[in-house]
């Protein structure tokens, strides 16, 4: 078990999401950062289907009411086990009444957790992530006690860590794919959006990021039909939205780009008034 | 079966099927009984079936290696006679209470249309409404059927909190609100029914396909079934409904 001293600004439980449930309506949800969550996993050789708590912008604190192994990937927070720095990509052993924090934020935007056997919050519709009307909590708050898989085997820290390539937080460079409606925009529109350099906007979260620029919209709306995480939607307005991982299932306005897994992943890395570039698979 | 559909892919892992751009009950027998015939070759493949007004999009388990080997299936599992025995539908009977204590933009619609109160609420019940499909929010069932003299244009400002089970308009749409959210539909009144649990096996009992019909209740009759329905002692009253 693992009482949640602090809970950040939004820390949730995620897994790899739900699957056959979109018919109903349920967004897919899940680790934004897909590839650092699994890293995190895979280093503890935990199932990939293990759940792991997402930390976003950091500032939260962890006490261990069992002893456990645990791996931290993906952003970093300054975690600090007993006031000590640890590494990232590693495994740590962590003893009862220990206590792991999160502090200042030195890159990325989304932090992964994993123990050893997963976390254990209940599952709906088959996952453990936290969704609003889903599960009963929709994030992390002060005084949880999180129930994790039995700690049976011994295995120790490691003084190695897996080195995660710079450009998964760096690269401004987001692929994507042409989405269904691509072919409807004009030479131009089209021109603009592999050109502009775009910038998040602050509004931004698990259901999507809105940029700040936009191009001139001339398309219609569409009758409603599947959007999914990494979905590029032109808004009557010009403004573009990206969907994300806790997106609906459904969706009106022209989808004219689709990211690709690798990209979603990349673009939950970035934050506020980070900034990036379209690049258009050929 | 229709055959004039387009195939495009959508990103690394679906393929998106269009019907002509229009809303047409044939339109989503074809595309069920489609999805139907996909389902029964390909569902170890395929993760989700997301349908819409004139769209079919299978999400795949996996990135999809062969795209156009991938559509020449997908056409041929299509030009198959769909013998095959069609899932049942249900014609689902939903309880509103159209009282003005839930109806809260009844006077306002009235006053923008020809349409009186009393009118609305009937007109609104009178209708057997056909399930397109599901989406927007876990157990929102998009409907097809309302009367064109209920057409009534969105709040300018969207409420920040629409209850649970309340029954709106929304230009030419209407919906009940599965779990309370921000909204700008016209509210006309509510249900004690909950469209979606996701505690339950079946989260929601409604479907594509199947299709409901608004019965008016009182305000005392409304408490009581909330009542019932809270107790876990109340069914939807449910009749096959036959091709």
């Amino acid at each position: 078990m693992i009482k949640v001293l602090k809970a950040g600004f939004y820390s949730s439980v995620q897994d790899k999401g739900r699957e056959g449930v979109a018919a109903l309506g349920v967004p897919v949800s899940g680790a934004m950062d897909a590839y650092s969550s699994n890293l995190a996993n895979r280093i503890l050789n935990n199932s990939e289907t293990d759940a792991v708590l997402e930390i976003a912008y950091g500032f939260c604190a962890f006490e261990f009411l069992t002893e456990t192994t645990i791996c931290i990937s993906g952003a970093h927070f300054s975690p600090k086990i007993k006031g000590v720095p640890v590494a990232l990509q590693t495994r740590i052993r962590v003893y009862k009444n220990e206590v792991l924090t999160f502090g200042q934020n030195v890159f990325g935007a989304r932090c992964y957790l994993a123990v050893k056997n997963g976390f254990l919050t209940t599952a709906i519709l088959n996952s453990r992530s936290f969704f609003q009307g889903i599960t009963q909590q929709t994030l992390l708050g002060k005084g949880d006690v999180l129930p994790i898989g039995t700690f049976t085997n011994t295995i120790a820290s490691s003084n190695t860590s897996v080195k995660i390539r710079n450009d998964h937080f760096e690269s401004q460079r987001i692929a994507c794919d042409k989405g269904p409606e691509f072919d409807a925009l004009s030479a131009s529109q089209k021109e603009i959006l592999a050109r502009q350099v775009f910038t998040i906007s602050n509004d931004n979260s698990r259901m999507g990021y809105r940029l700040n620029e936009g191009i001139e919209n001339t398309l219609p709306s569409i009758l409603t039909s599947a959007v999914f995480p990494g979905t590029v939607q032109l808004t009557p307005s010009g403004k573009l939205i990206i969907l994300m991982r806790d997106c609906q299932v459904t969706g009106g306005y022209p989808r004219v780009l689709q990211l690709t897994n690798t990209a979603i992943n990349q673009l939950a890395q970035k934050k506020t008034n980070d900034t990036f570039q379209f690049v258009l698979k050929s | 079966m229709n055959k004039v559909l387009s195939y495009k892919p959508f990103g690394e892992q679906a393929i998106l099927i269009e019907w002509p751009q229009y809303i047409s009950d044939q339109i989503l027998e074809d595309l069920l009984r489609f999805k139907e015939g996909i389902q029964k070759e390909k569902s170890h493949f395929i993760a989700d079936y997301i349908i819409g007004y004139h769209s079919l999009t299978l999400k795949y388990k996996t990135p999809i290696l062969n795209y156009t080997a991938e559509v020449e299936t997908l056409k041929s599992i299509c030009k198959k006679d769909a013998t095959s025995k069609k899932k049942p539908r249900f014609l689902w009977e939903i309880p509103v209470c159209y009282d003005l204590k839930f109806g809260i933009d009844l006077e306002e619609m009235a006053l923008k249309s020809k349409l009186s109160i009393d009118e609305i609420r009937s007109r609104h019940a009178a209708k057997t409404y056909t399930v397109f499909f599901l989406g927007f929010l876990p157990g929102f069932l998009y409907l097809g059927g309302l009367h064109s003299d209920l057409f009534f244009d969105r709040k300018p400002t969207p409420r920040l909190k629409v209850p649970r089970g309340a029954v709106a308009i929304g230009g030419k749409q209407t919906g009940v609100y599965p779990c309370s959210s921000p909204g700008g539909w016209n509210l006309l009144g509510k249900t004690p029914i909950q469209f979606f649990d996701s505690t339950k096996k079946q989260p929601c009992f409604a479907k594509a396909g199947d299709q409901i019909k608004f019965k008016p209740i009182s305000l005392a009759k409304f408490y009581q079934l909330e009542k019932k329905v809270a107790e876990n002692k109340y069914t939807i009253s449910k009749t096959l409904v036959h091709d």
